[in-house]
């Protein structure tokens, strides 16, 4: 998975709550029924490998492949390390996922709070220098740093990971949590000091915690990103090998169905995150209207 | 004394002397001088853009001046940062923290100044407000007046010995607006302390303010009682900007030891010294639309009346209390002119020939002319 | 500004630069490290990216710095097939997903305002896709589309196929692939134009006597160009550079290689360096002419 899906995820988990008109009843159809139609055809198209690879995690497979159906069992879940070099991987990705995700929001809030509530020099610099990597073809990313791993002696492994991975991850924690501090008022950063807040005290009370939704969403794009990434990692991942990569290497000779119990059960859990978060939004937006 | 720990007795005196606060590209406030004595209602008044608001960021200390000098209470204030300073704004937008309760909200000033039962006094200042029975409700569960409520509460809790208020009614809708302007100047009336209220709307000013300062581009044009204000001008910015004048602009051909005549289009006009800005030369004078009696036949002379016409009225609109005329003179001008309905019905039609006068004390002079001045709305 | 490029209208983002801000070192130390960093693992992997695309091969294979240029005029002339070929996929993939995406994203940014339940629900089926891992998805529809999958028998049944055809290893599949991952980044950002859209346009233009079609074209049409944009960018960008979907091993065959492909193999299995990176400036450099001409053409460059 590329990239550049930054940050159309983060417009997902953060889930901002909106004002919208209704449209009226019956203005501009494009045909009553048409529209409908083909949306739902639409949606269960982009949705045919996501079942099936659910599907074949139940698969009771024989050989080395697991592509032809023969039978269900539950084999495959209860024991997702048989195949154990699918449980590695998985745990590489996690361990590369969370130490690239918690650099890059940091270094990312950083950048996105001072390029919303300061005045610099160079500000259109900054602005590209956060901007080109978002236009980068992932090859040309990839392909850079292993270059200057490569000149500087550096060798690929975990630690050239996370460099690559912070790196992409970087301009999207920016502009997501840049977007939620632009729609902050700044007021209620001045009235925090004019309500005798020390700079610290208005950061920790008013700032971060205004700030914690758009940072979680940064958080959780940062990592899904990451998880999922294979252009950029498998040119400096040397002999480490991360779920993704693991999955390219094994297509040759057949993919077991361990690999599918891990990313659908990561399915799962994202899909839990995202309508869980929905519902809270859409819950909260309710009783505010209610109390109102 | 500190203001981090302790209240202000009571309210305190703001002086700015020589303030000039220019941003990249241009200046908000050129040269200002302006004192704010204790305990006073002062209101800002201007049109966008004056330097209003910027004045007001400088003595909350969101903003630093590029020269001059801010005393509070006497003691220079200048560089210090807003969280040092005895003063608290109602923000515009309310600024009211969303992840807080009213109650934290409230009592956040006097937890960071770690005053004694900060929870207790919130609850106090809640009261003041009458919205104590929602305390543990989020901002945005508010209407608009009760959030406004809470930020005044907010700010009124740390007892500052000045409260600045940010066009603090703008967002609310003119019935609201009524009652809290009421209620502000009680609750004023109340704590005793110095309140300076930035708006662009006449009327509240003239009603809430003891003082009214008004300002235009950056400088402050005329201060006074709002009475004195409206009934003696001293620019065309003004005399323009608090409801609505006629102007008259000419040279003044005679003058006597108490009153200067002006010539307005072949009759001479006038004007008493003690009511003229300036005594030689070409002056504006002025008078306002309900000072003026539309007359349908020529007065006779008489040394207290000023008389002007005759011309024709082009446009009569009834608005209740009271019917606006308006005459066209030939070589004046447009006049327009306020009648209170004390009869059914409009005295005069739309063509009607018509001579308008006004008693001698009523005219007053300005030291500019309207040409100078794009006056405001 | 750069960053809301993708941003499909970029939001309240405006109001902020009318704020007043403050000056001071705080900035420097919020920005030094991040600026820091992307400097050192952005900007100095490009410049090495150009050196390296630079160098000379001794007899004895080992790389040296120098001046060669003719490493672009090699590259570019052996890999000229490829290199059109992506480009052309890469576009035809970008023309297919929009004309897949915006009546999807219509019907659920417009049509389905009265049911919120139903909006979100569909929303987060158009971006299920990114949950499941890229490489397994792509492998699924290998299988799907192989010779003895569903989908070719069908269409030999009803003889829409030769009896000796193949989809999978040809042209069509790798676009179809390319087309099928990047949906959601087209869809995500037309739906957040549309969905912001205020109703009371198409009333309006209804009102001055636009028929539906005219209002659809001179009205909805232009209101979510933002969102085209984006969409098309985040979609054209990686499709140009993929090389998983044209890769051997899932969709594509000896006759689909792309850009993506060589410059992997070059790099990682030949470990030809200078080839690798001279394609990869390429293909950069010709992206960024793309985008900016097309930004520019599409009268949106106030959101770069």
């Amino acid at each position: 998975m590329s990239a550049q899906e930054g940050l159309v995820l983060g417009k997902i988990y953060s889930a901002e709550p909106d004002a919208r008109r209704t449209p009226p009843r019956g203005r501009f159809s494009l045909g009553k029924w048409l529209l409908p139609v083909y949306s739902a055809l639409a949606l269960a198209f982009l949705l045919i490998p996501i079942v099936y690879t659910i599907v074949f995690s139940f698969n009771a497979q024989t050989g080395k492949s697991n592509i032809a159906w023969s039978g269900f069992t539950l084999a495959n879940w209860s024991g997702v390390c048989a195949e154990q070099d699918v449980c590695a991987a998985f745990g590489t990705s996690i361990l590369i996922g969370l130490v690239s995700t918690i650099a890059a929001t940091i270094l990312g809030t950083m950048i996105a709070i001072a390029l919303v509530r300061y005045r610099f020099p160079f500000r259109s610099a900054v602005s590209l220098l956060i901007f080109l990597p978002m236009a980068t073809p992932e090859v040309v990313m990839g392909a850079g740093l292993a270059a200057q791993f490569l000149s500087a002696g550096i060798p690929k492994g975990i630690g050239t990971i996370i460099i690559a991975h912070t790196l992409f991850c970087l301009s999207f924690v920016v502009v997501t949590v840049k977007a939620r501090a632009a729609s902050l008022d700044p007021a209620l950063e001045e009235a925090g000091r004019d309500l005798y807040g020390s700079p610290s005290q208005v950061f920790r009370l008013i700032t971060l915690p205004l700030l914690l939704p758009g940072i979680l969403a940064a958080a959780l794009l940062s990592f899904s990103l990451s998880f999922d990434d294979f252009i950029i990692t498998y040119f400096n991942s040397g002999t480490v090998q991360t779920f993704p990569t693991y999955i390219y290497i094994s297509a040759q000779r057949g993919i077991p169905a361990q690999a599918n119990v891990i990313a659908s059960a990561v399915f799962l859990i994202a899909i839990a995150i995202v309508v869980i978060s929905q519902i809270v939004t859409q819950s909260r937006q309710k009783r505010l209207n209610a109390v109102r | 004394m500190t203001p981090q720990n302790s209240f202000a007795d009571s309210g305190a005196d703001l002086e700015l002397t020589g303030i000039s606060k220019r941003f990249p590209g241009f200046t908000a406030i050129e040269n200002l001088d302006l004192t704010i004595p204790a305990g006073s209602f002062f209101a800002l008044l201007g049109p966008s853009g004056c330097g209003k608001t910027t004045t007001l960021r400088l003595v909350a200390g969101l903003e630093e001046p590029t020269t001059g000098q801010i005393l509070i209470g006497g003691k220079d204030l200048t560089r210090t940062k807003p969280y040092q300073r005895p003063v608290n704004t109602v923000f515009q937008s309310y600024a009211l923290f969303p992840h807080m309760t009213v109650l934290d909200n409230v009592a956040f000033g006097l937890k960071r100044r770690r005053m004694s039962d900060p929870i207790g006094k919130a609850h106090e200042a809640l009261r003041l407000v009458e919205l104590d029975h929602l305390a543990g409700r989020k901002p945005q569960q508010l209407s608009g007046g009760q959030q406004q409520r809470v930020a005044l509460a907010r700010a009124v809790v740390n007892r500052p010995a000045l409260l600045l208020l940010d066009e603090p009614l703008g967002a609310l809708d003119l019935k609201l607006r009524r009652q809290m302007q009421l209620e502000l100047k009680t609750i004023q009336n109340e704590v005793g302390l110095t309140f300076v209220h930035v708006t662009h709307d006449q009327e509240e000013a003239m009603t809430m303010a003891d003082t009214v300062a008004v300002m235009n581009k950056g400088r402050i044009e005329q201060m006074g009682a709002p009475e004195d204000l409206y009934e003696l001008p001293h620019t065309a910015f003004v005399a323009n900007f608090l409801g609505q004048s006629n102007l008259f602009t000419g040279p003044v051909s005679s003058s006597t030891s108490n009153s200067i005549s002006v010539e307005v289009g072949g009759r001479r006009i006038v004007v008493p010294k003690d009511r003229a800005q300036v005594h030689d030369g070409t002056v504006t004078i002025g008078v306002r639309p309900e000072k003026l009696t539309l007359l349908t036949a020529a007065p006779a002379n008489d040394s207290g009346e000023n008389v002007i016409g005759p011309g024709r009225v082009i446009d009569v609109s009834f608005s209740g209390v009271s019917t606006q005329y308006v005459v066209a003179v030939p070589g004046v001008g447009d006049i327009i002119v306020f009648a209170q309905n004390m009869v059914f019905g409009p005295v005069v039609e739309v063509g009607a020939e018509v001579w308008m006068s006004w008693t001698v004390d009523h005219g007053f002079g300005l030291s500019d002319s309207p040409e100078l001045v794009s006056a405001g709305a | 500004m750069a960053i809301t490029a993708f941003g499909a209208g970029g939001g309240p983002a405006a109001a902020v630069d009318a704020a007043p801000k403050r000056r001071s070192w705080v900035a420097l130390f919020l920005l030094l490290p991040g600026i820091l960093y992307l400097v050192l693992f952005f900007i100095v992997p490009l410049v090495s990216l150009i050196i390296t695309s630079l160098e000379t091969q001794s007899p004895d294979g080992a790389f040296a710095y120098g001046f060669q240029w003719q490493n672009y005029v090699d590259s570019v002339g052996t890999f000229g097939t490829q290199i059109w070929r992506s480009f052309f996929f890469a576009i035809l993939a970008t023309v297919i997903a929009l004309l897949f995406s915006y009546p999807l994203a219509y019907f659920i940014g417009v049509k389905a305002r009265r049911w919120p339940l139903l909006q979100s629900f569909m929303l987060i089926l158009v971006v299920a896709p990114f949950f499941i891992s890229f490489l397994l998805r792509t492998l699924a529809w290998k299988t799907i589309l192989s010779d003895d999958g569903p989908v070719v028998s069908a269409l030999k049944g009803l003889s829409l196929l030769g009896p000796q055809a193949h989809i999978t290893g040809e042209p069509i599949a790798v676009v179809f692939g390319l087309t099928y991952n990047f949906i959601p980044f087209m869809c995500l950002p037309i739906y957040t134009t549309l969905e912001r859209l205020d109703i009371r346009y198409l009333e309006a233009s209804s009102d001055l006597y636009a028929g539906g079609w005219a209002t659809f074209r001179k009205v909805t049409i232009p209101l979510s160009l933002p969102g085209i944009v984006s969409g098309t960018l985040l979609t054209f960008i990686p499709a140009a550079g993929d090389y998983v979907n044209a890769s051997q091993d899932f969709l594509g065959g000896t006759s689909s290689t792309m850009i993506g492909n060589v410059i992997q193999s070059n790099f990682l299995v030949q470990e030809n360096y200078p080839v690798a990176a001279a394609l990869s400036i390429v293909l950069m450099f010709v992206i960024l002419v793309v985008v900016s001409v097309y930004v520019k053409r599409s009268g949106t460059d106030d959101l770069l």
